[in-house]
This record gives C-alpha cells, sequence and structure tokens, in this order.
C-alpha cells in the first residue's frame, strides 16, 4: 500500500465529518426533542411532553399517515407499471425502445416544478378535480422513471435463452414471465420501489401542485407552517426523532440482510 | 422460433407503461408548449415572452437563479468529489451502509430538513433575513449534496484503477494524474451529477423561501405565482425557457455518457 497511515485518518475524517455536518440539523433536532422549549438552543430540562403533544396533534398524524399513504400507494403502482414497462420495453424493436426510453427522461431530466406544472394544466385543461387520484398520477410520474432505470440493468444481466427454454419445457408464455423472467429481476424491482417511496417521502412540489389544498401531508403541512411563523413547531422535533429511528432500522435490517446475500452468493 | 405467436408478445406488456406516459408526460408537455406560444385567447402568439422580458424583476430572477445554480453545482462538486472518491476507495474500507447515510436524510421530507437546517443556523447567528444569499447556499448544498454524490460513487467504483498506477509508472505526478486520469474518466458522474443539480436547484423556490425568508425570488418563485393566480400562459412560458436551459445543457455535455442508472441502481 502507498499513503502512510496518516493520510488515511485525514480521509476517513474528511468523510465522516461531511456526514456530521450534514447531520447536524437533524441531531439538534433529535436533542432538543427531549425538553419541552419553544425552540432550539435552550434547555428546559428532561421531558417527553413534546412526544405525547405529537400523539395528540391530529393535524400532524393526518399529514403523517397521508404522506405515507401516498408514498406506498404511488410506489406499488409505479413498480407495476414500471416492471412490466422496463420487460416490455427490453423486448421492443429498437424504434419503440428509443421512443419509450426517451418517454422516461423526460421526467427526469425536467425541474420538478416543469413536471408539476405541466401536470396542474393538464387536469385543469380537461376540467379535472384536483383529489388523491391526480396526487398519486402526480407521484406515479415522479417515480416510475426511477423504477423502469431500476430494472433495466437486471433484464441485461439475464441470460437471454431461459424465456425461450421454458417455453420450450412446456411454460405457456403467462407462467414463463411469472416463473422465469420475474424472479430474476426481483432485486431491480424491489430497489425500484423503494427508491419511489423514498422520493415519494422526499416531495413537495408535485405533492403542492397536484392535490386537493384540503389534503395535507407532512412536506405541505410543514411548507404551510414555516411559512407562516418561521421556526418549526416543537413537535415536529418529536416527529423527526421518529422518523429517522423507523430509517436508522430499515438501514441496518439492510445491511445485515445484504451482508448474509453476499455470504450465500456461490462463487463463479 | 415463437415469433408467429399474435395472441401475445411480451412487447405488450409495456402497454399500459406507453400508456400511461404518453398521457401524463407527453401530453403535459405539449400543452405546457401549446399554452407558453398562445395567448389568453388561444392566439398564437409571442406576447407572454415579450411580457416576461419586459419586466426587469423577472430579468433579475432569471439571472439569480442562474447564478445561485452555478454556484450550489460547483459548491456540490467541489464538497462531493472528494467524498464519492474516497468512498470508493477500496483500502479505506467504507461500506454500501456509509453510502446510503448519505441518502437517507431523504426519508424526512426536504421541508422539514431545510426548515431544521433554518434553524440550526439561526441559532448558531446566521440569520435568513439578514443574509439571505449565504442561509440559500447553506440551505441548497444541504439538499443536493447527495445526488451528487452517488452518481460520483457509481462512476469511481466502475473506473479501471489501473489506469491510475499506469499513469503514475509513466511518470506523471499526482496532480496531473488527477486532470488528465481521474477527471476525465470520471466524467459521466460529473456530468450526471451537475444535471441532477443545477437545474433543480434553479427551481426550488422552497429552500430560498424558508432559507432566505423570501427574500430572493428564484424562476421557481416565479411559476409557483403564476400557477396560483391561475396564469397558465405565463406560467407555461416560464416553464418553456427552463427546457431550452436543459436542452441546451444536454446538447453541451452530448458526447459524454452520463450516470443513467446512478440513482437506480443505488439500493
Amino acid at each position: 500500500m502507498k499513503g502512510n497511515k496518516l493520510t488515511g485518518f485525514i480521509q476517513k475524517f474528511y468523510v465522516y465529518i461531511v456526514l456530521f455536518i450534514m447531520y447536524a440539523p437533524i441531531l439538534v433536532l433529535v436533542a432538543f426533542s427531549f425538553t419541552d422549549t419553544k425552540v432550539i438552543g435552550t434547555w428546559n430540562g428532561f421531558s417527553l411532553r413534546l412526544y405525547s403533544s405529537l400523539f395528540k396533534n391530529r393535524d400532524i398524524m393526518e399529514a403523517t399517515l397521508n404522506t405515507f399513504i401516498v408514498a406506498f400507494s404511488s410506489a406499488f403502482v409505479s413498480t407495476a407499471l414500471g416492471t412490466l414497462g422496463a420487460v416490455g420495453i427490453f423486448y421492443s424493436g429498437k424504434r419503440a425502445k428509443a421512443l419509450l426510453e426517451g418517454m422516461g427522461q423526460i421526467p427526469i431530466l425536467n425541474a420538478e416544478i416543469v413536471t408539476a406544472l405541466s401536470l396542474t394544466i393538464l387536469f385543469v385543461f380537461f376540467g379535472v378535480r384536483f383529489n388523491f387520484i391526480t396526487l398519486l398520477i402526480g407521484h406515479v410520474v415522479l417515480t416510475i422513471p426511477f423504477v423502469v432505470l431500476s430494472v433495466r440493468p437486471k433484464l441485461m444481466q439475464m441470460d437471454p435463452n431461459i424465456y425461450e427454454a421454458a417455453m420450450d419445457l412446456g411454460a405457456t408464455p403467462n407462467k414463463a414471465l411469472m416463473r422465469v423472467v420475474l424472479p430474476e429481476v426481483i432485486p431491480g424491482v424491489v430497489s425500484g420501489f423503494i427508491l419511489s417511496v423514498t422520493l415519494s417521502l422526499d416531495d413537495y412540489i408535485i405533492t403542492a401542485f397536484t392535490r386537493d389544498t384540503a389534503y395535507q401531508t407532512l412536506s405541505t403541512y410543514v411548507y404551510g407552517i414555516t411559512s407562516k411563523r418561521g421556526t418549526l413547531p416543537p413537535s415536529l422535533r418529536a416527529l423527526t426523532t421518529i422518523i429517522t429511528l423507523l430509517a436508522l432500522v430499515v438501514l441496518l435490517i439492510a445491511n445485515l440482510r445484504g451482508k448474509k446475500a453476499e455470504s450465500r452468493r456461490p462463487r463463479r | 422460433m415463437r415469433k408467429s405467436n399474435l395472441r401475445f408478445q411480451r412487447k405488450f406488456l409495456a402497454i399500459p407503461y406507453a400508456v400511461f406516459m404518453a398521457l401524463f408526460v407527453v401530453a403535459p408537455m405539449a400543452l405546457i408548449i401549446g399554452y407558453a406560444v398562445t395567448n389568453g385567447s388561444g392566439v398564437p402568439s409571442l406576447e407572454n415572452l415579450t411580457i416576461f422580458f419586459s419586466d426587469r424583476n423577472n430579468v433579475d430572477t432569471l439571472t439569480v437563479s442562474l447564478l445561485i445554480g452555478l454556484g450550489n453545482t460547483a459548491l456540490c462538486l467541489l464538497i462531493g468529489y472528494p467524498v464519492a472518491m474516497l468512498l470508493a476507495k477500496k483500502e479505506l474500507g467504507f461500506t454500501m451502509a456509509t453510502v446510503l447515510l448519505f441518502v437517507m436524510p431523504m426519508w424526512i421530507n426536504f421541508v422539514l430538513r431545510t426548515a431544521a437546517t433554518r434553524d440550526l443556523i439561526y441559532w448558531m447567528g446566521l440569520k435568513g433575513g439578514e443574509h439571505p444569499y449565504a442561509a440559500t447556499m447553506v440551505g441548497m448544498v444541504y439538499n443536493y449534496l447527495p445526488f451528487t454524490i452517488l452518481p460520483l460513487y457509481t462512476t469511481m467504483i466502475k473506473m479501471d484503477k489501473s489506469l491510475v498506477e499506469a499513469s503514475y509508472d509513466l511518470g506523471a505526478r499526482p496532480a496531473q494524474t488527477f486532470v488528465r486520469t481521474v477527471i476525465p474518466m470520471t466524467m459521466p458522474g460529473i456530468v450526471s451529477a451537475a444535471m441532477m443539480v443545477f437545474m433543480p436547484t434553479m427551481s426550488s423556490y422552497v429552500i430560498s423561501d424558508v432559507m432566505g425568508e423570501r427574500k430572493i425570488s428564484l424562476i421557481g418563485n416565479s411559476i409557483q405565482l403564476y400557477f396560483d393566480q391561475g396564469l397558465w400562459h405565463m406560467g407555461s412560458l416560464v416553464a418553456l425557457i427552463m427546457l431550452v436551459i436543459i436542452l441546451v445543457g444536454s446538447f453541451f455535455t452530448r458526447n459524454v455518457e452520463t450516470e443513467d442508472d446512478a440513482r437506480g441502481g443505488l439500493w
């Protein structure tokens, strides 16, 4: 090995310091979720009052629930449509492939606000009332290209003969797809789903443009309230702590399972 | 071969996807373009364009957006490039979990994260109302750094390290190797990262609103304002301007094979 121990240390330190700065706002919220002061920076003794007021706050609870409903239902639709789409695109001719892949690039390249405005105009143009379905469509548009992008590499890695082989052995096309092609692409499908949930949870602009204005998600609720009074309402500190913990648990599980899969994978 | 099987072909599976995309991606874009080049009574005209550019405020907004977009892209690359390089360096022993840690904040909605960042720097003495540009830049870098690191990381783990060694063997100094070998090899990641940061930065009015306490107006604000007032033709025009900027950007980077799967292949 070239570099000495000191450079190795400095390099690691750089990564961790960037990570630390990135997490600083979240860590501060977590720390100050255990005291009941109005703003961060002042400590009023340990207390779990913010947690009890969080669960009593109907608006926040409803917005949180809505956020997860939108994230999971849109991820479900995106994953189904996107996976079928990726498989279909993979077996399409050159021209159709280029066309369909080109369409998928539009929402990725576009600024989110352009996508949001274009959908709004579509709905207004056809006199559609904004409701849960329009919001769902917005989130599917946002996430579906990434499902296709997640599934595509798995199709390219697949042995092209297995589908034909299954049919030669008497499987119907349906069965061959479900029992042979689908298992091959399932890791891509799962990552597409997780990515969809992630993008949807993080979204504000598409939500703000395509929702029924009475329907609040966490992002619209927080935007509405911070633009009125500036600082975050204290009980959101408790909520952030809970979401962070949840995310950490998921990350840990994913990491452990990843390691298991790694050790199980046969050598080729 | 079973090509004669007309009842079912695998490519038909893409039909629902194609219909969805045609309805909700292509048609809306066509409408935007249509609205942008017509006036209120539906007659084709460049009225919107002249109205938009005759207002000094709009020109200022566009300039400020471009500058903030460029500044944020540069800052994110400057901070994120070394991070990605170090994460991809085998000797340091970083795992995928560390990489995912950089993405995990996305599970906490970005409006909430941005408000948290605002509260933190306010506590530290940087008040958004007094220093709107500084505060906005902080918020932007916080939000877009993960999008910079990921595509860069994806390119770097694929990079052929033997070329770097070859460069050393042929007598290049570290700086030379970096500029002449590493940067060109990671160009796809750099371009993808820049595209993922630049456009969204220009339009993300939420971050500038929360961090800069509404002292800065970005091009996203203009769209949002027209949207609130129901001025679809003007809003569409601004959206079209953004489209043109994207097209210009893709034109300049057309020769670089970008990191398409950077976000898709992450999980």
